[in-house]
């Protein structure tokens, strides 16, 4: 698997940590189960995910990667400073 | 007080040729990371260009005169090596002093290519990494970059405390190429 890192380019999958999903974050005074919800419970839908990968052994960027939990394909990526302030609710 | 005598990070470890490579470990030189502060990325880039006649790194790539090298290191971060940092630079940039921070060793010779793909998962060969190309990437599960400095001759940098590590794997990795001839 190869991840397109939007700094260094195509690289290995080896040179990346996995987070998660990418979600989007709840205000602080959001609330227990809004919280709840953003830490524990997620879908699990086969298919398209957002999910945070660190560029841990290149040059240490947050990224957003959308790939298929069913095929693995990369669908897109992108810096998670503009990813994640890009899409929040 | 003990007399207490520094010692290079491979001291005692290189150099050493095997088959059709050469390990060997790099004098150490004046190294210090350039991290601009947000936004003052054209100051340092002037600076840089007024002082070494350098500039500011894009991406995987550094920029070479006689005596220094400019090598980008990471996200807004490059690497000055060979000439102290103009002190001008501090009021745009965070400085770091990296000059015994790595142990860097010099990989040279036929198979060098070769040698450093057994570890690294970059396509170092010389149609898409020319000479001043560079990478932050992994070599051996370590934190590495990799620079090609010639036509057949790379340098790697890891963290001074693993040097013992990155000279017993390059050298497994040279024994393994020189074994299949």
């Amino acid at each position: 698997m190869r991840i397109v890192c939007p700094i260094c380019g195509e690289r290995d999958r080896r040179e990346f940590y996995y987070q998660g999903a990418a979600l989007p974050r709840p205000a602080d005074d959001a609330g227990t189960e809004a919280w709840h919800d953003y830490v524990h419970l997620r879908d699990n839908q086969p298919g398209p995910l957002k999910e945070l990968w660190y560029h841990e052994m290149g040059c240490g960027s947050w990224i957003v990667v959308e790939r298929n939990t069913a095929t693995h394909e990369i669908l897109g990526t992108q810096l998670a400073e503009v990813g994640l302030e890009g899409e929040a609710q | 007080m003990t007399d207490l005598k520094a010692t290079s990070p491979c001291a005692g470890l290189a150099p050493t040729t095997i088959g059709r490579c050469t390990l060997s470990e790099v004098e150490q030189r004046t190294m210090t990371s350039i991290a601009p502060f947000r936004g003052a990325e054209a100051q340092v880039d002037a600076l840089l260009k007024a002082g070494s006649g350098l500039g500011w790194p894009e991406a995987n790539s550094s920029l070479i005169s006689d005596a220094a090298r400019i090598s980008w290191f990471s996200r807004g971060q490059a690497l000055l090596i060979g000439v102290a940092a103009d002190r001008a630079l501090g009021a745009h940039a965070a400085l770091t002093d990296q000059s015994d921070a790595w142990a860097v060793v010099r990989l040279e010779g036929e198979a060098a290519e070769a040698v450093l793909a057994r570890h690294v998962p970059v396509d170092l060969r010389g149609q898409s990494f020319g000479i001043g190309a560079t990478a932050r990437t992994e070599l051996a599960h370590m934190m590495a970059s990799v620079t090609r400095v010639g036509p057949s001759a790379f340098e790697v940098m890891v963290f001074r405390s693993m040097a013992r590590t990155l000279v017993h794997d390059l050298k497994s990795a040279m024994e393994a190429v020189a074994a299949r001839g």
